[in-house]
């Protein structure tokens, strides 16, 4: 490994070297519109970029995910290399990008087109680097991993695809240091209230003021401090206009913590409120669960962890540890090591003036190319560490 | 529709799909032996440069050798346009400093003309330096039709198909100066260039042979003067034109198009002259006027315009002495 780290500084100066073949490609990532159900044309960006870079089997499956091979040199095994797809913004949205000298900046530059564009520029990268692996790289854009979409891309893909994993690699945007190899137990829900004409007491002031008793009645729910947990009002909508009185409001809400089984606890106990209040307003409240992951784990010595922890010390950059809420939860539950990285420093992120630093991308991309190098060489078998 | 015209039409009309495998256009290109610039002309484009030349240095010089250059010609820029171009690879030059002998003249049409002193591509392809929804295929769309047909000297852009309504046709078509000014003027005087779409659009791909030797006015008018004599000298079949689908950019203000429309109309009416098509034409004003509203009068505004214009290329001494003419 050590022959891998010394290399670093030289690898991130050639990178530097090949900046437009990824920029491009972030850049065109981010101006295909791709909110999440809708990734298709995205998808199909995607195989074009693989195939292009002579990737094998390449296609998509039922739903959507862009999936794609780089052959390694014996191809025994397989690492997966993924970003996901979706934005969560809508196609009406100006999905013009600006490039400055030293940043990018507009819609989903960084969550998640940047992660999108390493990952299909690596086999041209690989090539022009004269860089040759032993394992196949499963290169893939997820799909539905955003909001409603409750990570189903993933899933459906390693539900039904055929080959064993040796390790994964989740490429994010930002941050550059991040290392993410737990996942918090997250469930996600909807409560939609209704009002009929006529309703009386509560409901008489129509559905804004139930949603408020509800949501006052969430928040007095108590949530541990150890396993953090946490409790999050996402969005709330309803009626039409300033004098007509309101007949549905909704919101949009995610429970999160670092306990197995804490948020289906909080949940039990939302779906309390929802009921009583339900009954004693004489409104509708129907409570869904559109979301459910949950907490998984490798530990902080893991062998990936580690190696991808030195590989961030001699590039200078600063690790730090942040639980994901994303895919990383599938793949590890399905007992495959693996890692959420960040390429670079960002900000405004899931606003319209998302914005990308352009320097930190290629010690981000010498990360992820040594990272890859590294499990390839098993450096982060637990077996062999 | 006079037969010529539809025929044309349908043999020189692209669509850019057709071009789509590079690999396919890189052969092409290698076969034919020619080599290919790409000039953007700018006056204050900072916010759209730096991805235009990020996309097309990639995509035309990385990915696919097919452009052998790429330069930003500007006109004296008080942003980072130069900055931010040249931080992304491009070769940047001050149109002042190109031909200095000549002197230098303010407007797109003197970028595009030193551009032919400048640059060595035997196909020069023009990309305007304000489109939102930068894309390869504006050159490569362009390009293509130069590399398999070599009848073919010119080719021209066009976007937003004019698409058939119950009503007819829908204006958007040519954008407004073409379908309120210039495509009428070619139906009086020349109607078979009024197959070509969008006559003024800032995107085309010419071969030096063609650009050296035709005149550019460096105002509004130089599109309109380049197909008049291009189509003089070198007939309909000169001209390609290939759909590039969709264009973002800004939106003009219709007093900006009545000025582009009065430096068009002396550069047309210039060319009838020449080419003996007038009656006996007044002397031409240069001092456009237009009207606004302040308080309770309308107040005139003045605007000189004069479409001066540059000599084709190949009169000038120092061009001759540089390709040893």
């Amino acid at each position: 490994m050590t022959e891998l780290l010394d290399a670093l500084p030289d690898l991130r100066e050639r990178l530097a070297g090949r900046r437009e073949l990824l920029l491009a490609n972030a850049v065109m990532f981010s101006e295909i519109p791709s909110h999440t159900f809708e990734e298709a044309e995205r998808a199909r960006f995607m195989m074009d970029r693989l195939i292009e870079a002579g990737c094998q089997n390449v296609s998509t499956d039922e739903l959507g995910n862009a999936v794609g091979i780089h052959p390694g040199k014996t191809g025994k095994r397989n690492i997966l290399v993924s970003a996901h797809l979706d934005t969560p913004f809508a196609k009406s949205v100006d999905h013009a990008v600006q490039v400055n000298p030293d940043s990018i900046v507009g819609p989903s530059i960084m969550d998640n087109s940047l992660g999108l564009a390493a990952v299909v520029t690596l086999p041209t990268l690989l090539e022009q680097l004269g860089i040759e692996l032993n394992d196949n790289l499963v290169l893939l854009g997820s799909t539905r991993s955003m909001g409603k979409g409750d990570i189903e891309g993933m899933r459906f893909f390693l539900e039904n695809n055929q080959l064993p994993m040796r390790a994964g690699v989740l490429c994010e945007g930002a941050t550059l240091g991040r290392l993410s190899y737990s996942s918090l137990g997250v469930i996600r829900g909807t409560i939609d209230c209704q009002v009929k004409r006529g309703a009386t007491g509560l409901a008489a002031g129509g559905a804004i003021p139930v949603l408020n008793r509800l949501m006052t009645k969430m928040l007095e729910i108590p949530l541990p401090q150890d396993p953090v947990t946490q409790l999050i009002m996402g969005s709330i909508y309803g009626g039409t206009t300033y004098n007509t009185t309101a007949r549905d409001a909704h919101l949009l809400f995610e429970i999160r913590s670092e306990g197995a089984g804490v948020a289906s606890e909080i949940f039990e106990q939302i779906e309390a409120v929802v009921a009583e209040t339900s009954s004693m307003t004489g409104a509708m409240a129907d409570l869904k669960k559109v979301g459910n992951r949950k907490n998984n784990s490798i530990s902080f010595n893991h062998p990936l962890v580690r190696g991808a922890r030195r590989i961030l010390k001699a590039l200078e950059v600063e690790d730090h540890a942040a639980p994901s809420t994303g895919e990383l939860s599938t793949l590890l539950g399905r007992d495959i090591p693996s890692l959420v990285i960040g390429l670079t420093n960002g900000e405004h992120r899931h606003d319209y003036n998302e914005t990308i630093e352009i320097e930190p991308i290629f010690a981000g991309l010498a990360q992820l190319i040594t990272l890859l190098q590294a499990i390839d060489g098993g450096y982060c078998d637990v077996d062999e560490a | 529709m006079s037969t010529k015209l539809e025929k044309w039409i349908k043999s020189n009309t692209f669509h850019h799909s057709q071009f789509f495998d590079q690999m396919e256009l890189l052969k092409q290109k290698e076969k034919t032996g020619l080599t290919i610039s790409l000039c953007i002309p700018t006056l204050n484009e900072e916010a759209t440069i730096g991805k235009e030349i990020v996309i097309f240095r990639s995509e035309l010089m990385e990915r696919y050798p097919l452009v052998d250059e790429i330069a930003v010609i500007d006109s004296g820029s008080t942003d980072k346009t130069l900055e931010v171009a040249s931080s992304f690879g491009a070769d940047t030059y001050f149109a002042g400093d190109i031909l200095p002998e000549q002197g230098h003249k303010r407007g797109k049409g003197e970028n595009l003309w030193k551009a032919i002193h400048q640059l060595k591509g035997d196909i020069i392809c023009y990309v305007d330096a304000d489109i939102k929804n930068i894309h390869p295929r504006f050159c490569y769309g362009l390009v293509a039709p130069l590399l398999y047909r070599p009848e073919v000297h010119y080719v021209k852009a066009f976007y937003d198909r004019p698409l058939a309504f119950s009503q007819g046709i829908r204006p958007s078509g040519g954008g407004r100066v073409t379908e309120i000014l210039v495509r009428p003027l070619f139906s009086l005087f020349y109607p078979e260039l009024t197959g070509l779409v969008q006559p003024l659009s800032g995107e085309y791909a010419v071969r030096r042979e063609v650009l050296e030797r035709i005149p550019f006015p460096i105002g509004y008018g130089v599109e309109t003067s380049h197909i008049m004599d291009v189509y003089k000298q070198w007939g309909l079949e000169a001209f390609g034109q290939t759909d590039l689908d969709k264009r973002v950019h800004r939106n003009q203000e219709t007093l900006s198009l009545g000025k582009m429309s009065f430096g068009i109309l002396q550069s047309f009416l210039g060319r009838m002259k020449g080419m003996g098509m007038e009656g006996d034409l007044p002397e031409m004003h240069n001092i456009l006027r237009q009207f606004q509203a302040v308080d309770q009068r309308y107040e005139q505004k003045l605007f000189e315009i004069v479409e001066e214009e540059r000599p084709p290329m190949i009169d000038i001494p120092q061009y001759r002495e540089k390709m040893g003419y």
